[in-house]
């Protein structure tokens, strides 16, 4: 296998595009990359993507993509694994220039949600769940999670305080994100007092609906060094596991097993643990998943997420900074384009480009992504070349 | 809206419970499978899943998915099946503030939801408070 770079990343403002279409906001975001890699030609592209049938009439995005960036007849695929597509798609770019059968390969993610009403949105995303044995019976994403939430809670302790800290400080990064869906502060009294979606989760506990899309360069490490004048951020470990699609069917509902096999295949791929990163972004669709997330990563002890969150560990200038870009919370959730836009915030905090939410210093940052429940998970670790 | 055959094929489960037991390890699936996910093997019997269980999880959904607006707030949980397998569903006849962890339910036959324009009937099973 070759030693792969990231050369270039592009992202562009998320949020309710009202003004733009599915294809505008992947190109926009396509033509930002391969700009910042600084490359004349893409021989190969993925797209992220879970749903735009359901959010919007349209499959065959490869096609779609490929054309209306101007590069046919390259290759070009989609990739679905829900909420984890991007990782996903990122993930085959890079086993693709990582074989050798390419070179310059475009990961991209995209999601249009805004389309539709709350009523289709809710369904679209309900259909990362099991159809005939969840959603049958009236389940919504909050509602997992919120059961997710209630056990760990009665398990190890976790309070509703712990949970809203979660908002708060990925509100706070996000207020120094210009592509943050929403750049403003709020606190633990707001986020306690919010609408409550599905018991004990009020709406800012949840990820908001957003349109976004986001795009990352591959090519091999060797020729990074003389495309690019940026510095050099290598991927050494990449991982992705799988779980039981139905949340009752998991031995334990407060920990998300998938995760912690992706991040261990990640881990030894990269010869590092949790002790040496700088910085993570993870998944966090729900206050409560970035909790479980980051004990699924060996970050903190298994049950000590909210605790460590509520100690400020997670801050930027804590112990691991965790989500510096906002997370999903903040920074917005297009379900597919999430995936590849850890993979941009994590390249430029390598690359000291960061601004005011820069993590001092970074080296080496992670990126958790998931689907449904965590019934997929994608975990990929880059380091400064 | 769904053909009947993807409602009718789930009949079985959905009325009746019915459950495989794997005759390699003695796990229960709900619903049946293939090949058991537990120890590998491809034999099976076919069970009914016990009737009465208790509550492991659950959560109150205030905003619902279209078909179910009309029916929010209600409870949904996760069951522990007593000496069976684990299901998820809604729990019926019991206010939200009376919702337990750890309280004994009777799994029931109920409507479950009504489907498309027509609003054609889907029936299924909840559970209910043991009193």
């Amino acid at each position: 296998m070759r030693d792969v770079a990231v050369i270039g990343v592009g992202m562009i403002k998320w949020g309710e595009l009202w003004e733009k279409s599915l294809r505008d906001i992947f190109v926009e975001a396509a033509l930002k990359a391969i700009d910042d890699a600084g490359v004349d030609k893409i021989d190969s592209m993925y797209v992220g993507c879970m749903s735009s049938g359901l959010f919007v009439g349209q499959e065959h995005l490869g096609g779609l993509m490929a054309d209306y960036l101007g590069v046919c007849p390259i290759p070009a695929t989609r990739v679905e694994s829900a909420c984890a597509s991007g990782g996903a798609a990122f993930r085959q770019a890079y086993i693709e220039v990582a074989s050798g059968m390419s070179d310059f390969v475009l990961a991209g993610g995209v999601e249009k949600m805004t389309d539709i009403g709350g009523g289709g949105a809710t369904f679209a995303l309900s259909t990362a769940a099991d159809q005939e044995y969840e959603v049958y019976n009236g389940i919504t994403f909050p509602g997992l999670y919120a059961m997710m939430a209630r056990a760990h809670m009665e398990r190890y302790g976790t309070t509703r305080d712990q949970l809203s800290q979660v908002a708060v400080k990925n509100h706070d990064n996000g207020s120094k994100n210009k592509y943050a869906q929403y750049p403003f502060k709020i606190t633990t009294d707001q986020v306690k007092k919010a609408v409550m979606i599905a018991d004990p989760l009020t709406i800012l506990d949840c990820s908001p609906i957003t349109d976004g899309a986001a795009v990352a360069i591959l090519c091999p490490l060797e020729i990074a060094e003389k495309v690019t004048k940026k510095p050099l951020v290598k991927i050494t470990g990449s991982g992705q596991a799988t779980d039981t699609i139905a949340l009752h069917q998991r031995k334990d509902i407060t920990y998300l097993a998938a995760t912690e096999a992706a991040a261990k295949t990640a881990y030894d791929m990269a010869g590092v643990g949790p002790a040496d990163l700088d910085l993570v972004e993870v998944h966090d669709c729900f206050t409560i998943a970035e909790i479980m997330a980051i004990e699924a990563l060996g970050l903190v002890e298994v049950g000590k997420g909210g605790h460590a969150t509520a100690k400020g560990e997670t801050a930027i200038g804590g112990r691991i900074p965790v989500n510096p870009s906002g997370g999903l919370k903040s920074k917005g959730h297009p379900v597919g384009a999430t995936g590849v836009a850890q993979i941009c915030e994590v390249t430029e905090q390598l690359r000291g480009e960061s601004g005011e939410r820069q993590v001092k210093g970074a080296k080496r940052g992670l990126t958790q992504n998931m689907g449904g429940t965590c019934a997929s998970s994608v975990v990929h670790i880059l380091e400064v070349a | 809206m769904s053909t009947s055959a993807r409602y009718w094929r789930e009949i079985p489960q959905r009325y009746r419970y019915e459950a495989s037991k794997c005759k390699g390890c003695g796990a229960v699936w709900f619903p049946p499978r293939l090949i058991c996910s537990g120890c590998g093997k491809k034999d099976f019997e076919d069970v009914i899943l016990p009737g009465t269980g208790k509550v492991k999880t659950f959560t109150v959904i205030r905003v619902a998915p279209s078909e179910f607006c009309d029916e929010a707030p209600y409870a949904v949980g996760i069951v522990d099946l007593d000496g069976g397998p684990a299901i998820q569903c809604q729990i019926a006849d019991c206010e939200p503030e009376d919702l337990k962890t750890g309280m004994a339910v009777k799994i029931e036959f109920r409507k479950v939801k009504q489907e498309g324009e027509a609003g054609i009937i889907n029936y299924g099973f909840k559970v209910v408070p043991v009193l």
